[in-house]
């Protein structure tokens, strides 16, 4: 994101999808970035489980993942995900899906 | 650009290791910003560092990096863009993902492959005193680049 030129006051990391739900909990956030292929639980459950997170409703959710298959995509983006960024990746690209998410919400 | 040193390709799947060469190269000049070379010396110092991603349905395998410990580190340290000397507990992650990257980028190039083929989370091995058993038991692609002058040995290992 840094090199995105994208400047977040702050950053909540977790290691999978119950990690987040977990985080998610406690704190309110504008953007969340999430892998498809997770331990425990996966992005795609992940992002199906956020619809009941109340602090998670403002929030705009973008995957980045390797698993560019368009039945993901589809499905990703049925879910609720906002954006879908395929990995490997470049910082223009990281700029061009999530500068648009952020600046509506300004 | 000049092909990787092969050295050795698996019947059949031999057509894959321009494929792979490409997949590794892309990850590394994307998210790296660096360039892999054709080494001209055999590796000088211990290969510690594996990373290994497992391929499962249509297309059932191992696809593993190799490298010293000092290369792991130093892509963690362009991945993340932090200092050589800061990278720390997230060195096995950064180096996890690096394959993570090369295998799902090299299945969504294989024509039809990308919604019948899944990635397991990677795992990595430090230390080099390990031998692998795969049910893919068919002769590995393997290629053989240099990561800013360290070598870096990628294999694929397909069951037949």
């Amino acid at each position: 994101m840094r090199q995105a030129g994208i400047e977040l006051s702050k950053v909540f990391e977790a290691g999978n999808g119950v990690e987040a739900l977990a985080v998610l909990a406690e704190n309110t956030v504008d953007l969340i970035l999430c892998d498809i292929n997770m331990p425990v639980m996966d992005g795609l459950e992940f992002v199906k489980q956020l619809g009941g997170v109340p602090n998670a409703k403002q929030a705009a959710v973008v995957m980045i993942t390797t698993e560019g298959s368009e039945s993901h995509v589809v499905q990703a983006i049925s879910l609720g995900a906002r954006g879908y960024i395929r990995k490997p990746f470049t910082p223009d690209q990281v700029r061009e899906h999530i500068v648009p998410l952020l600046t509506v919400k300004a | 650009m000049k092909p990787a040193r092969a050295a050795s390709a698996a019947g059949h799947h031999q057509e894959w290791t321009p494929i792979l060469e490409v997949s590794l190269r892309e990850v590394f000049e994307l998210m790296l910003s660096s360039a892999l070379e054709i080494p001209d010396s055999e590796p000088d110092g211990p290969m510690d560092m594996t990373s290994m991603v497992g391929l499962a349905g249509q297309l059932c395998g191992v696809l593993s990096i190799r490298c010293s410990q000092q290369a792991a580190r130093l892509m963690a340290s362009k991945m993340l863009g932090i200092d050589l000397e800061q990278v720390g507990p997230e060195l096995c992650d950064a180096f996890g993902e690096v394959c993570n990257m090369v295998a799902g980028n090299f299945k969504n190039k294989i024509a039809g492959l990308g919604d019948g083929c899944i990635l397991s989370v990677p795992t990595v091995i430090t230390g080099n005193d390990y031998s692998l058993h795969s049910p893919a038991d068919s002769d590995a692609l393997e290629l053989r680049l240099t990561f800013e002058g360290m070598t870096l040995v990628t294999s694929l290992k397909v069951q037949d």
